[in-house]
């Protein structure tokens, strides 16, 4: 043993000379280095502080502009229902008086609050700051629904205009040169008068809720876009759902495997990268020009999505059938269960939350999918609320598309807050999607 | 009677089917199933399909030609003089027609000769709807019969009815196959309508696009111009400055993620990245137009040069923000996939995290993070709604970022969107352009796909 | 902690003299080691001796590759890893908050129980530590250096025509001595093995062995192994771990004919394990 400590002790010296610059090297390459660690490791913090601010920014600015359109401005106007206007007759019947001059009375209701405007083109402002429309409609079913009003003098609250409305919730800033402001000093002095008389009120936005689309922003609202969104959906949901479980069932646990079967694999994966505004196309050439269904309806917006969908939910279906282990195939197999009774009762019940969290995920992205359903014309004018698959309608996602494409302030909040909603539609199903998978999710 | 109806009742059919099986085939062994071949309930099952499979075709087949149908019936009733009109016109008083037959309002005032034919319309309609009823009816009824006549203890029931599910489910994914099949064909039907107006050297190599084409032949500037070239440029600029946010961006996120960060912070992150990811496209075109684009222009303003308001510039950069997840969630599975051997091997060494990571898991990651990039530019090429809602309509020859480009998916909405006769130049062009773009993130998506798997393997 | 105060409880030296601070290379004292809750090492202490092999032996799940990991402190990287105690090298603690683990590990260099060669050229997988370390920047130092790592481990002749062909296309034990190569290219002092041959078959583990014995005369070689054959082959020091304690360290002969625990015998005879 003595020798080898010899030998290594002459070994160590020449080596130990030669490792004192390697060693040296290393040492004075350190400072550099770290600095070069703290620098890259800054770059991915700030990669994630970028996409972090984006996110912030896009959801302030959202939420910013949308808010308010909860809200809306009514104004109190005292109505003579005059009975010579609205029924010279005196019949009361509903037919006379759905059909009389409601526009008349409100502007002349104006006129009497505010004396002092005698100029045309004043009279025209102040008939402005009331929708005409929508305080029209709110008048009329008030006789209709109790024609004994008629006479009388009614307090009603009206919605504002938009312009009026933007005023209020401080969209339009009274700071800004009267040149530059859509609203002139005049309608402001009206506004606060009006105000001060405590005739002014923002109240809940029952409207934007429940209405159908409008050319007049204060009267638009996103109930039919809902509905339409819900029911192209509920196609989408029977299409893509059974057939895409049927097609993961098939590729998964069926399909021989050889060509034919990794042919439908490969298109199966491109299907779910082709461009969506490419299914809209197919739509249009096919379901609208060959088989002649109808424009803007549902059924066909669905069936479309539907197709765009399948993809994602047989992918999600094979993943959560593969991720059942073989043991539990074979002990059903073992105790003489078919191939077919062995899926449907032991494998396929065991995947099911897997399957249901990706048609899930599936049915959310279909709900924010735009680009097809202008191809198959939904972006039409609908003011009705339709009533079944096959009625004009438009879907969420569409109805901002428009309302953006819209000049007026106003709509910019309406569009926002139609984001908003979209949004809450949007998380509210990732967060099914992901109790599901909580709730569910076994790791074998 | 109505569609609904109709499917309810062959429901109820279908039901008393099972039922009907069920019992007969109990009753056929009196009452004993250990002599039956199968489960009672399978005899069940099989007079229910009889019952319900063959009705519910044929009322879909019927649903599917009873519009072309009746549309003959009708042009054939109508006058001479209607029938020999021009397609577009035709249609539209078809449309009248139906709107008449509906009880709503039509174009032009209601002449004797439309209103007989709505009512021959509605009529037919009718018919039809009595015509179908029946046929589907008797068809279920025939089908039970025949289904419950074939019940004997010897019956395979479970092996007829778990071929039929062996059909349902073939059948089902054979679907995405014909998908794929109406897309190339629809795409290709349309594109060659187009080429006999456009010859293909003009659309593919022609520099000026504006498809203006008049709708009356005496209208100026009658023939629009379809060279494609300044769609594609504004395509690949805007899509260019999308991966250039969305490629460094999302890397280095992915990098940060699966080498830095602590767990708690991947908890975090990740859901951030998922909301990202989760926002509808319409959003973001709606963020770009309202918010970044005017961004731009105002630093542009005080900085002293033009940014146009809807430059490409803006729809990139947003198109790229929409893109960060897309590009983040593929590395970091492309990262977490490069064996930790690797990572003890180079930090063994003596090596720091950060050369590690450029220098050992980078490399090795490459091949897949070009896959997942490609990937991501087949993306940007077919995004829509941002575009539309931010870039612009005309199409100008630049490279310059702070104008306004258009690109080949705004041109497919513009083009479609609206009212257009079907055969015009214009709206063949649309498909022309949707199949350009089908074939070129087709290829962007197998060369990138291929690439990942390949890359996957290697790891394996 | 110091040397003097250190209880060697399950440690006995038996014949061989107490090491002095010029053999000694490792020290290590009372070292616990825990993966979040469990605590998988118990108060080692064991010295690793200059241009020796130590071999590491014991059943699988005993600590040894825990404690192997933390002489160059790999365990760093798993973040749920914690380590208390001491591990001097050259009489420097190198858990000490201001020693570098960089340099640490520049130090003391480690060869894996799987042959990990980079995806790169065998040129490139040698050239990556001095290139990092800034040992040699210029081509011809950095052909030298290869050159001179491949001729130490061994594959030279087998590599010298195709250097540029990438690392993962050797064979298994081809590859191992690449990551051995690879290793001596930073001009470590202590060359650690973790179950160097475990993936490879008899013929590239006895080239292994072979140059591991060569190795011997300049680095100090610390190797894990669950093979008491190879221990006995390779190493002059033998150190038997089990269940998270070790139970004898002590010159390899004397381990494998006279131990002097129940359990080293029970072990080394095929008892268990």
């Amino acid at each position: 043993m003595s020798d080898t400590v010899v030998s290594e002790r002459s070994g160590m010296t020449n080596i130990a000379v030669r490792k004192k610059t390697s060693a040296e090297a290393v040492r004075s390459s350190l400072k550099k280095r770290y600095a070069a660690e703290k620098r890259f490791k800054a770059y991915g913090v700030s990669a994630l502080l970028f996409a972090f601010l984006m996110l912030l920014i896009l959801f302030s600015t959202i939420i910013g502009n949308g808010y308010s359109a909860f809200v809306q401005t009514a104004l109190r106007l005292d109505v003579t229902l005059d009975a010579a206007t609205l029924d010279p007759e005196g019949t009361r019947k509903p037919e006379t008086l759905g059909r009389a001059d409601y526009g008349g009375l409100i502007k002349k209701t104006l006129r009497d609050m505010f004396p002092e405007v005698t100029s045309r083109q004043d009279k025209r402002k102040l008939y402005g700051l009331v929708s005409l429309l929508g305080a029209t409609g709110n008048l009329r079913d008030l006789v209709l629904n109790d024609p004994s009003k008629v006479g009388q003098t009614v307090g009603v609250w009206v919605p504002a205009s938009d312009d009026a409305d933007m005023l209020i919730k401080g969209h339009i800033s009274r700071d800004v040169p009267e040149n530059a402001r859509r609203v002139s000093n005049r309608e402001i002095a009206w506004l606060d008068k009006l105000a001060a008389a405590d005739r002014l009120e923002t109240r809940f936005n029952t409207r934007f809720f429940t209405g159908g689309d409008s050319r007049e922003p204060e009267l638009a609202g996103i109930w039919g876009a809902t509905v339409g969104s819900f029911l192209m959906l509920t196609v989408t949901l029977l299409l893509s759902f059974p057939l895409g479980v049927a097609s993961a069932v098939y590729l998964e646990e069926f399909a021989p495997k050889n060509k034919w079967t990794q042919l439908v694999e490969v298109n199966i994966n491109n299907l779910a990268a082709v461009p969506s505004i490419v299914f809209g196309l197919l739509g249009l050439a096919v379901l609208l020009n060959f088989f002649g269904m109808p424009r803007s309806a549902p059924l066909v917006g669905g069936i479309v999505l539907a197709l765009m969908t399948l993809p994602t939910v047989i992918i999600a279906g094979r993943a959560a059938l593969t991720s059942v282990p073989p043991s539990i195939r074979e002990a059903a197999l073992g105790v003489g269960a078919s191939k077919v009774q062995t899926v449907f009762h032991h494998v396929l019940p065991l995947a099911m939350p897997g399957v249901m969290t990706g048609s899930i995920i599936g049915m959310a992205r279909a709900l924010g999918e735009t680009a097809p359903l202008l191809m198959i014309g939904m972006v039409a004018f609908i003011v009705d609320i339709p009533r079944g698959f096959t009625d004009p309608a438009t879907a969420l996602p569409v109805q901002v598309f428009l309302w953006a494409d819209s000049p007026e302030r106003a709509f910019v909040e309406k569009t926002s807050a139609a984001i908003i909603v979209l949004l809450a539609f949007l998380v509210t199903m990732n967060a099914l999607a992901v109790w599901l998978r909580q709730k569910f999710e076994r790791r074998w | 009677m109505s569609f609904s109806v109709l499917l309810v009742t062959l429901l109820i059919l279908t039901v008393i089917g099972f039922y009907m099986g069920r019992s007969r085939a109990m009753a056929s062994v009196s009452g004993h199933p250990r002599n039956l071949h199968s489960l009672p309930g399978y005899y069940g099952y099989f007079v229910a399909i009889w019952c319900g499979v063959p009705a519910l075709f044929i009322a879909g087949v019927w649903l599917v030609f009873e519009p072309q149908i009746v549309r003959g019936l009708l042009v054939t009733s109508l006058p001479e003089a209607m029938q020999n009109l021009a397609p577009e016109r035709l249609a539209l008083i078809l449309n009248d027609i139906r709107n008449i037959a509906s009880g709503g309002i039509a174009s032009q005032e209601a002449d004797p000769t439309m209103q007989a034919a709505a009512e021959y319309y509605n009529g037919l309609r009718q018919n039809g709807s009595i015509a179908m009823a029946a046929v589907v009816l008797a068809l279920a009824v025939a089908g039970l019969t025949f289904g419950r006549s074939k019940i004997s203890p010897e019956l395979r029931a479970r092996n007829n009815v778990e071929k039929f599910i062996m059909f349902l489910l073939v059948a089902s994914s054979v679907i995405a196959i014909l998908t794929t099949i109406g897309i190339v064909f629809s795409l290709l039907f349309e594109s060659i309508r187009f080429f006999d107006k456009v010859s293909p050297a003009e659309f593919l190599f022609g520099l000026d696009w504006s498809p203006q084409t008049a709708l009356r032949a005496d209208q100026v500037g009658s023939t629009g111009l379809f060279g494609a070239v300044p769609l594609f440029a504004g395509t690949l600029l805007i899509s260019f400055i999308a991966m250039c946010v969305a490629a460094p961006v999302g890397l280095l996120a992915a990098i940060y993620m699966a080498e830095y960060a602590p767990y708690k912070v991947r908890v975090a992150v990740k859901p951030m990245l998922e909301i990202l990811a989760g926002i509808p496209t319409v959003v973001y075109g709606f963020f770009a137009a309202l918010t970044v684009a005017p961004f731009f222009k105002d630093i542009g303003a005080s900085a002293g040069f033009a940014i146009s308001s809807e430059s490409a510039l803006a729809a990139g950069v947003v198109m790229g923000i929409m893109i960060i997840p897309f590009v983040s969630s593929i590395s970091d599975d492309v990262i977490t996939a490069v064996p930790q051997s690797m990572r003890e091997g180079s930090l063994g060494l003596g090596a720091t995290k950060s050369e590690t990571i450029r220098r050992v898991i980078f490399p090795a990651a490459l091949p897949g993070i070009v896959g997942g990039l490609l990937l991501a530019v087949s993306r940007a090429i077919g995004e829509t709604m941002i575009v539309v809602m931010a870039a612009g309509l005309a199409a100008n020859m630049t490279l310059n970022p702070l104008e306004a480009v258009t690109t080949v998916t705004v041109q497919i909405v513009t083009l479609l969107v609206g009212d257009q006769e079907f055969d015009s130049a214009k709206t063949l062009a649309a498909f022309a352009l949707g199949l350009l773009l089908f074939c070129v993130t087709l290829v962007l998506n197998i060369v990138a796909l291929t690439v990942v798997n390949k890359y996957r393997e290697q790891y394996e | 902690m110091t040397i003097e105060t250190t209880t060697h409880t399950a440690v006995s030296h038996g014949a061989v003299t107490e090491p002095s601070s010029a053999t000694v290379k490792f020290l290590a004292r009372d070292v616990n080691v825990f993966y979040a809750d469990k605590q998988a090492l118990f108060g080692v202490n064991l010295d690793v001796l200059r241009h020796q092999v130590t071999a590491l032996i014991g059943p699988s799940g005993c600590g040894k590759s825990t404690f192997i990991r933390c002489l160059n402190r790999m365990n760093d990287i798993i973040p749920i890893c914690r380590v208390t105690g001491t591990i001097l090298l050259d009489e420097n603690d190198i858990y000490d908050s201001n020693i570098d683990v960089v340099y640490l590990r520049a130090r003391v260099g480690m060869v894996f129980q799987k042959p990990n060669p980079f995806p790169k050229s065998i040129f490139e997988n040698i050239a990556y530590g001095p290139r990092i370390h800034g040992i040699a920047m210029q081509k011809t130092d950095l052909e030298e250096i290869v050159v001179t790592s491949l001729e130490k481990a061994g594959l030279f002749a087998e590599v010298k025509d195709r250097l540029y062909e990438p690392g993962t296309s050797l064979s298994g034990g081809q590859q191992q001595r690449l990551c051995i190569a690879r290793a001596i290219a930073v001009e470590p002092e202590v060359i650690l093995m973790d179950e160097p041959c475990s993936a490879l078959d008899p013929i590239a583990t006895a080239k292994i062995e072979e140059l591991i014995d060569e190795l011997r005369a300049n680095y100090t070689i610390v190797i894990v192994t669950h093979n008491m054959q190879q221990a006995a082959r390779v190493s002059q020091r033998t150190a038997f771990f089990h269940l998270g304690y070790l139970v004898e360290c002590n010159a390899t002969e004397q381990i494998f004919t006279n131990p002097e625990d129940k359990r080293t015998q029970d072990y080394i005879t095929g008892r268990f394990g």
